[in-house]
């Protein structure tokens, strides 16, 4: 059973105010072997980029190693002084989001339209 | 929050559940094979009536349980298999992950998400952690040459953590 490929899509959206939103959309599997595709992708981006959206609603299985690389990138991006929101997880996900404590540096939102106006 | 056992030990506790049935898999040591394990522990929690939160909870914890045996004990030798045995009774649903390694050192403390962000901490090594928090009872018991095994319960009586 090998693992699935993770797949990530990114696409920019127009934000009401302020600098647009760059929105990594996640699909498949995100775990040890998903470096290339979660941090490569995050280090693709332009350093203009300050707003950035994670969509796990795509996400088929996530495990702690998975979870150290949404990590890796948000140290990234602290650096950077970007911020980070996202949506899309499931409530069991929320709750070991919360748990290890990554809500500190992201908020986790319902749903993208939620997600993009936290950014104003 | 229920009332949990967890802890590392070297002595076996939790071996000999009286009157129930059990299912016994090998996998290889090969990462992506935890989810055979995960998903045949879902299946017999469902079919015992736990809700979907707790099926949840245990898949997250089998799947690091077998990954830790997978990387950590049997150090991804695929010539190496890690066993899980699930214990059925009426009341609750035990999980052993078995390896070939000395089973682990440390303790299954709390990640540190402000010392993983100053680079203080490695932003890996929550398995455990995660295990201890998502079950009702969690231990590890070393036990070389013969292996090691964590062990992991569910009590149906227990509202899901």
């Amino acid at each position: 059973m090998p693992e699935l490929v993770t797949r990530v899509t990114v696409e920019e959206l127009p934000a009401a105010s302020g600098d647009p939103i760059t929105v990594m959309r996640f699909s498949g599997d995100i775990t040890s072997a998903s470096q290339p595709a979660v941090i490569g992708t995050y280090e693709g981006l332009p350093d203009s980029v300050k707003r950035i959206l994670l969509d796990f609603s795509k996400v088929e299985y996530l495990n702690s190693s998975g979870i150290a690389l949404v990590i890796q990138m948000m140290i990234a991006a602290s650096k950077k002084g970007q911020k980070i929101n996202s949506f899309g997880l499931s409530p069991h996900f929320k709750k070991v989001f919360t748990m290890v404590g990554i809500t500190k540096y992201t908020t986790l939102h319902e749903d993208e339209a939620t997600a993009c106006a936290a950014f104003e | 929050m229920s009332n949990k056992a967890t802890g590392i030990t070297d002595k076996p506790k939790g071996s000999g559940r009286a009157s129930s049935s059990s299912i016994e898999l090998r996998l290889p040591s090969r990462l992506g094979y935890e989810k055979v394990a995960m998903n045949t522990a879902a299946s017999v929690a469902r079919l015992m009536g736990f809700s979907d939160e707790r099926v949840d909870d245990l898949k997250t914890a089998v799947a690091e349980a077998c990954i830790n045996a997978m990387e950590h004990g049997n150090k991804l030798d695929e010539g190496l298999s890690v066993g899980v045995i699930l214990s059925m009774d009426a009341n609750s649903l035990e999980v052993k992950v078995t390896d070939n390694g000395d089973g682990p050192k440390s303790k299954t403390d709390a990640p540190d998400i402000d010392k993983k962000m100053l680079g203080e901490e490695e932003a890996r090594g929550m398995g455990m952690f995660l295990i201890q928090a998502l079950v009702d009872e969690a231990e590890w018991v070393s036990s070389p040459p013969e292996g090691s095994y964590a062990r992991m319960v569910i009590h149906l009586s227990n509202p899901a953590v």
